[in-house]
């Protein structure tokens, strides 16, 4: 559903001056609060909120045989839904193609960032690996809520522990847990989006914002030692970037990086405990 | 072994610790968490609207669309996510439950939308749900003839009990489980949605109806507190399920 959007006027004109509604700068964000421990039956669970956007994502492990291309590694699937309850704009139904795109957008930073050893996910090989399921709802779509999905993914697998297995039956032992957490390692993907709105960029747009943005790209960041690392890249929207955004996007994404995910990184480790 | 209490150590009659909130989704026009123990509910109410298509329309009232979802990590073994037979019958109990409290004729050719999240499950899912989602419509500011509140019953073996949990529902020895999940209105004592899963005679039927007024009388009071912006949390750690 396409509501009007009485602010975007307002909005560009005064991005013109480097301002936004909320006063915030252009690349600052909300404040952003994570939760873990959210749903008891999941073997890792997180609460993402920035300012008024909230996810919650949910990790569960299963057994599977592996793919016949990777027959020692373990497996991951992503899914997200848009819950009708976030916002006046959805609606019922299978996942629509914002949701595609925002699971496979996190997934591919998770996966391509090497975060888990996808090895030590092997029960037997040719036989049975670990599958993990990652599944992110929606619950307030206040904007930019792809930087949130990847950062609630993040915080829930880093508390996932294993379910207990059962090697004599060679099946999964559900709502049994050991305490072994997932093996992960130092390289942990964020995923930050900037947006462009008239031939300004920003970051964390409120919904309004996004709604006024004709395109944007995610970037999904490792720092596992001195360079950032982009795992994953995709410009999303009908409108085009120039050389220039992307010049100023990359030197912004690192800026960002630095300020917001240490903090987060550090916020879910002691989480953790 | 005989069912002679209750394996987290509750009173027969005796609820889970609750939770219960209104206001958990900003974007919406009323929302509400309530949690029976550790099965968590949230719900969130768009509407009245227009309702489209329009020939579902009802030239005399407005419609109540519930959709529940029980999400995939809420479980033990992780539930395939989107809709099931199963969640499409509790979305319409859970419609029908609502529907005849709330003065419906004042919004003729409308909807008014329920969205239900199960974030965690131990048995009375759906109970949870509807106390959440009438909550959420009170919040909503839309006109109810009055509250409706939902609790499980279980004849576990040969005793009624309140509020049941997996380990009840799944109980096998003696008599086994029976799962009676009532909704009743708040005043009146109306049953507005009622099923049965299991085995019980005729004669101890009303008893677990008795069980239910009782018990929704409490959920009532919990209801009303958190309508008038407390924010109730019982963390209560109850012994640990034997």
């Amino acid at each position: 559903m396409n509501l009007p959007n009485i602010n975007k006027k307002r909005i560009e004109s005064l991005l013109s001056q480097d301002k936004r509604l909320d006063e915030r700068k252009l690349f600052d964000y909300r404040d952003i609060i994570i939760e873990t421990g959210i749903s008891g039956n999941a073997e890792g669970s997180a609460r993402v909120r920035i300012g008024k956007t909230e996810v919650i994502v949910g990790v569960k492990l299963g057994t599977q045989t592996p793919y016949t291309d990777h027959e020692d590694e373990g497996t991951m699937i992503t899914g997200m839904e848009f819950s009708p309850m976030c916002g006046e704009r959805y609606e019922g139904g299978p996942p629509k193609i914002n949701a595609i795109e925002t699971a496979r957008v996190v997934d591919r930073g998770i996966r391509e960032s090497g975060f888990i050893d996808w090895k030590k996910l092997c029960i037997k090989e040719g036989e049975t690996v670990w599958s993990v399921a990652i599944d992110i709802y929606c619950v307030n779509d206040d904007g930019n809520v792809l930087d949130a999905s990847s950062i609630g993914a993040v915080a829930a697998l880093m508390m996932t522990r294993f379910p207990v297995y059962d090697e004599k039956e060679e099946k999964v032992k559900f709502g049994e847990w050991t305490n072994d957490p997932l093996p992960l390692t130092e390289k942990v993907p964020f995923a930050m989006t900037i947006y462009k709105v008239g031939d300004k960029l920003l970051a964390d747009p409120n919904r309004e914002e996004e709604d006024a943005a004709k395109a944007r790209v995610t970037l999904a960041i490792s720092k596992p030692g001195k360079e950032y690392m982009i795992n994953s890249m995709q410009k999303g929207e009908l409108d085009t970037i120039n050389g220039e955004d992307l010049k100023k996007i990359l030197e912004e994404s690192e800026k960002i990086y630095d300020k917001i995910f240490p903090e987060l990184d550090k916020q879910i480790k002691s989480l953790q405990k | 072994m005989p069912y002679t209490k209750r394996p987290d150590g509750r009173e027969m009659d005796e609820l889970r610790p609750i939770k219960a909130e209104v206001g958990v989704v900003p974007n919406a026009d009323g929302s509400a968490l309530f949690a029976h123990g550790d099965t968590l509910a949230i719900a969130a109410v768009y509407g009245p609207k227009p309702l489209h298509p329009a020939h579902l329309q009802k030239a005399d009232r407005g419609l109540i669309r519930a959709n529940y979802n029980m999400l995939p990590f809420s479980v033990t073994e992780r539930a395939r996510p989107g809709p099931s037979r199963r969640s499409k019958e509790i979305s319409m109990v859970t419609a029908n439950a609502l529907s005849s409290v709330v003065d419906l004729k004042r919004f003729p050719g409308t909807v008014i939308d329920v969205e239900i999240l199960i974030l965690q499950a131990n048995a009375s899912t759906r109970c949870a749900g509807i106390n959440a989602a009438a909550m959420a419509l009170a919040h909503a500011g839309i006109v109810m003839n009055e509250m409706v509140s939902s609790v499980s019953i279980g004849k576990i073996d040969d005793k009624i009990v309140a509020d049941i949990t997996k380990k009840e529902e799944d109980w096998t020895e003696g008599e086994g489980a029976t799962d009676i999940p009532f909704t009743l209105t708040s005043n009146t004592k109306e049953i507005t949605h009622l099923q049965l899963d299991g085995k019980i005679s005729t004669s101890r039927m009303m008893e677990s109806y008795d069980a239910a007024v009782k018990a929704c009388e409490k959920i009532y009071e919990y209801q009303k507190r958190a309508l008038k912006g407390e924010k109730i949390d019982e963390n209560v750690s109850l012994k640990k399920e034997e």
